[in-house]
């Protein structure tokens, strides 16, 4: 049982850690080989030993901004234990990236869903939904964002993510999900 | 803020096609506890074809009550016989039956009938033997009455209650309904808020919403029902008028607007409300919208439901580390805890007569419906199916109707409050859940 339990946390907490080392190696991996690799990796080799370089062009801040929405976006559900409503560390990240672009941009507004797996009665799930949202307001406040700018609203059970009955259906439908 | 919204039309209000379907009704327990009894088809003395059967229907309901096992006709000692006078007890000698049903049916012009029903007690025309003396000992009931074609479902319900109380000292639930959520994921519009006659029949749509419904509950007279809507994208509590099709927003305050029974005078509802941080119970006047609240507690405090007497709340509170019951005075504010066996027990609700408590219990993981007993403190796990919720009680005491998932679909269940019957009501389209069983209409 209990077993069972952290095999499904890893299940769900493995794949997003590994997402997270992937990005930032991935980072240093540029940086070093941009240093030893040079002009190799730019533009057509000319006839006469000719290089030429060119820089990409600037995003607009507009751009730039709808960039990071379209990350943060697809990247916004936090999972939970069953019954249980504290975040998992593995979400420092994620939610750290929220609270950047809701800091900077104080006149966006977030609402944050509450879900529960089946299990339970409907109404009980509902106030466990709202404490599962109510534990990222609270994360994503102390990282500066503004209370006015985050709304909660829990479903409880009404609104499952996976429709199947199965332990894995059940992990995916504990979640909290920020919705811009 | 009283914030009120009189008068709001129906979103929708159709007939369609049963969600939960009587006639598929199985019964996976209990038939070999059940009391035998003779149901003869009535005699039908028209000419052109009947508009339908009373009879199918009282032996319908006689065998979902869990107490009543109809004999096949074949089992029958008479058959075509429609009154007591017509009844020999010779040819029922063999019979193991406690009690004969027989009926006649007569048109009686413009769409009217004269239908007439005797209850014959076998036991005891078995013991005297016929004669005309004998016949006023043994008939237990005998009435008649002018319906219409549309009625004949009705009055067969109605029958069926006589009987029931006849035979057992308890009044019948047979005519009362049921109402219920529907989700049909794929829809544009999943949610849909139904009533139907107890077994299934006359389902009716009063509303239907692309945001979740929730927790539906019958005022006391049977006219309205209050529910959860979240169509404003937030929960918001409303009454709802099952006849004139109008609708009343009670509450809509910031976070939870949850969990609402009415007061047995129907004035007022026991509600969730999280307005102030955690999830509390108050009690609203429907009419002035004036709160009061009822439970402080840092912890999660839910699922109101009155005491028969209408002078304190049952609820969920984890204050105990883990979701129980309490019992809360409204008075005095005290409050008191009730459950201790088992990891949870969770959305309770009050037998009518005020003994008994029927909830969700979780023991190793699972989830079933128990009772228990408030003098003794005995707890009855009831059923065995899965993920068993939001149990609801006939107005008789006799029987639960729940939510429950068998193969990959929520569905209604019902099961007798001593544990011995079982039935599922095997879902058509979607899920079906959150079942409330109306009082008597």
């Amino acid at each position: 049982m209990e077993f069972n339990k952290i095999v499904k946390t890893l299940a769900v907490a493995l794949p997003l850690m590994t997402l997270a080392a992937c990005s930032s190696t991935s980072e240093s991996d540029t940086a070093a080989g941009d240093a030893t690799t040079g002009s190799g990796q730019y533009g057509a080799n000319g006839a006469g030993g000719i290089e030429m370089g060119g820089a990409s062009q600037m995003m607009t801040p507009e751009e730039q901004q709808r960039q990071q929405f379209q990350e943060l976006r697809q990247d916004n559900v936090i999972y939970f234990e069953f019954d249980r409503s504290e975040i998992g560390g593995t979400y420092a990240q994620l939610l750290e990236a929220h609270a950047d672009y809701l800091t900077k941009h104080p006149s966006v507004r977030v609402l944050i869903e509450g879900h529960t797996d089946e299990r339970g009665t409907p109404e009980y799930n509902i106030a466990l939904g709202e404490r599962r949202a109510k534990a990222v307001a609270k994360y994503m406040q102390g990282l500066g964002v503004l209370p006015s700018q985050m709304s909660i609203v829990s479903y409880g059970e009404e609104k499952p993510a996976d429709l199947e009955h199965t332990a894995d259906a059940e992990a995916k439908n504990r979640r909290a999900v920020l919705v811009y | 803020m009283k914030a009120f919204v009189k008068g709001l039309m129906l979103l929708a209000i159709v007939m369609v096609k049963p969600s939960f379907a009587a006639l598929d009704i199985v019964i996976t327990e209990g038939v070999d506890a059940a009391r035998p009894i003779a149901v003869v088809p009535f005699v039908w003395q028209g000419v052109t074809p009947a508009p339908s059967s009373i009879s199918e229907v009282v032996a319908s309901d006689l065998s979902r009550s869990g107490t009543f096992k109809p004999l096949d006709e074949t089992g029958l000692g008479q058959r075509a016989i429609g009154e007591a006078s017509s009844f020999n007890p010779e040819m029922w000698r063999n019979v193991s039956a406690e009690a004969v049903l027989m009926g006649n049916i007569k048109p009686y012009g413009n769409n009217q009938y004269l239908v007439s029903f005797d209850l014959v007690d076998l036991v005891k025309a078995q013991m005297q033997g016929a004669g005309p003396q004998a016949r006023s000992e043994y008939l237990l009931d005998s009435r008649q009455t002018v319906i219409s074609a549309e009625q004949f479902r009705q009055y067969g319900h109605r029958i069926s209650d006589i009987v029931y109380e006849k035979l057992t000292g308890i009044k019948g639930a047979f005519l009362t309904r049921i109402a219920y959520v529907v989700v049909e994921q794929r829809q544009s519009n999943p949610y849909q808020l139904m009533i139907a006659d107890y077994d299934g029949y006359n389902e009716q749509m009063l509303l239907r919403s692309p945001e979740p419904l929730m927790s539906p509950s019958w005022s006391p007279d049977g006219r309205k029902l209050a529910y959860v809507s979240f169509e404003n994208k937030k929960a918001e509590i409303f009454v709802q008028d099952i006849y004139s099709r109008t609708r009343v927003k009670v509450t809509s305050y910031q976070g939870i607007n949850g969990s609402p029974t009415f007061s047995p005078d129907g004035k007022k509802l026991a509600i969730t409300l999280s307005k102030d941080g955690q999830p509390e119970i108050y009690v609203v006047d429907i009419a002035s919208g004036a709160l009061q609240r009822i439970t402080n507690h840092y912890a999660i405090d839910t699922e109101p439901s009155w005491f028969p007497d209408g002078k304190s709340l049952l609820f969920t509170s984890e204050r105990g580390g883990r979701p129980q019951l309490y019992q809360v005075e409204l008075a005095s504010k005290q409050v008191t805890r009730l459950t201790f066996e088992g990891e949870w027990n969770l959305g309770g609700t009050v037998t009518p007569d005020g003994r008994s408590l029927i909830f969700v219990n979780r023991t190793n993981g699972k989830f079933n419906i128990a009772r228990m007993d408030l003098k003794t403190r005995f707890m009855q796990v009831l059923t065995s199916t899965k993920l068993d919720e939001s149990p609801s009680v006939a107005p008789n005491g006799t029987m639960v109707i729940y939510g429950t998932t068998y193969g990959s679909k929520q569905v209604l269940a019902a099961v007798s409050v001593d544990g011995r019957f079982k039935a599922r009501l095997p879902a058509g389209e979607g899920d079906v859940k959150s079942p409330a069983w109306s009082p008597f209409l």
